[in-house]
């Protein structure tokens, strides 16, 4: 099955695509703080998982789409996903052997990494504003991580990505 | 570079249509399953909201002709007349610290950068960035944006600030002396060369007068539903002498 589907490339790229849509699915005005990176958690599972085929280069390119969404400079989004896809790509060996929970709070910190970069580059762009509820998303992407990996999980089980 | 970004979020486009596609299909449903009493209703109120609309539009006539008379008498120069296009909304900035929206028309439709954008209520923002089909919708509450305003009681003169948080606009530099109270529509004075003049844009709704401050604090809601409207007008102002004025500050500038 894995054949016919490019190895799975088709699946991942889907996985990657229904990230980027829930990330900029409309949500009421007050929870915009709380919205999961969707597209780094996803990242991270298949860069944890399968770091042999997904790399920098897909983080590149997601970052770029991202950037496209989020209306900010190109690139900013890119740098900050290539950083921790980096991080995650020095950490995979140790990171699955953790129990899930442990996971969880690796996870938030990496995206917590990702949400510090981003707001600090997008504050020289002079697009930012106080406060730090913009590290709310890493908390809400750590509580999410075990059933998202248990989703993915079960995807890649039954479309036998290897 | 610029046109780089344009194409590439050519990309995205079909991502945005789609991801707006559940609350488009929503908004369908809810105008095939109405029951009959609701339509009946909702029937009588538009025609009643048609007729008042209609003697409105009549005392308007009247008063457009004199007021070009009294500007003839002036030597001032008539207004123009905007046109402007139908948009829709198709998405929003996931990023909490913009307040930007996006909506489906493009530079296809003949748009451009600085097009002023409103709503039933009033002025909803500027237009920041374009792709063929969408573009980007700066909001009047954005941090980023100002607009020149003044009070239509007295025509008092001052700009709206926006401050990142939605529904609250701030006034800049008021003097203590102003004469602007809670209540004041604020509309539009047309200074920027970017909005057209006499389009609501806020209601004064809190003067704080603090002797320990240099200036009085007026805060002002947004007459626009930054965070409902769904159709929006896109009105094409292009004040023949904008450039030359631009051009000539630039000039003293340097």
């Amino acid at each position: 099955m894995s054949d016919q589907l490019g190895g799975g490339r088709l699946i991942i790229l889907g996985t990657f695509l229904i990230g980027l849509a829930l990330s900029q699915l409309p949500i009421p005005d007050g929870f915009a703080w709380y919205r999961p990176e969707w597209v780094a958690l996803i990242l991270i599972y298949w860069v944890l998982v399968l770091p042999h085929r997904v790399g920098l280069l897909s983080a590149f390119a997601l970052g770029l789409l991202l950037d496209l969404i989020r209306g900010s400079v190109l690139g900013l989004n890119a740098l900050s996903l290539l950083i921790i896809t980096y991080l995650t790509l020095l950490l995979y060996k140790r990171l699955r052997m953790f129990p899930l929970w442990q996971q969880s709070m690796m996870v938030m910190v990496l995206i917590g990494i990702n949400q510090l970069l981003f707001f600090w580059m997008q504050s020289m762009t002079g697009t930012t504003g106080t406060g730090l509820m913009f590290l709310m998303p890493s908390l809400v992407s750590a509580c999410l991580w075990p059933w998202l990996y248990v989703i993915l999980h079960g995807v890649r089980r039954t479309f036998r990505i290897e | 570079m610029k046109d780089g970004r344009v194409y590439l979020s050519l990309l995205i486009t079909p991502l945005q249509w789609l991801v707006d596609l559940p609350s488009r299909g929503a908004d369908r449903l809810s105008d095939v399953v109405v029951d009959r009493a609701t339509l009946v209703r909702d029937n009588e109120r538009l025609r009643t909201e048609s007729l008042e609309l209609q003697r409105k539009a009549q005392l308007m006539a009247a008063l457009t002709e004199e007021n070009r008379q009294l500007r003839g008498l002036l030597n001032a120069r008539e207004r123009i007349e905007a046109q402007v296009t139908m948009a829709e909304l198709i998405g929003i900035n996931p990023d909490p610290f913009l307040h930007e929206v996006i909506i489906n028309r493009g530079f296809e439709e003949g748009l451009y950068a600085g097009q002023p954008v409103l709503d039933a209520g009033g002025v909803m923002g500027q237009i920041i960035s374009l792709t063929h089909y969408t573009s980007r919708v700066m909001l009047v509450t954005d941090a980023r944006t100002a607009i020149p305003v003044e009070v239509n009681r007295n025509g008092f003169r001052s700009i709206a600030l926006g401050r990142g948080v939605l529904g609250e606009l701030e006034l800049s530099h008021v003097p203590d002396t102003a004469d602007i109270q809670e209540g004041d529509l604020l509309l539009t004075s047309g200074l920027g060369g970017r909005f057209p003049r006499g389009y609501p844009v806020a209601v004064v709704s809190e003067v704080i007068r603090d002797p320990g401050r240099p200036f009085t604090l007026v805060k002002a809601t947004p007459s626009a539903r930054l965070d409902r409207s769904r159709h929006l007008l896109v009105v094409d102002y292009r004040r023949p002498d904008a450039e030359r004025v631009l051009d000539e500050a630039e000039w003293r500038h340097e």
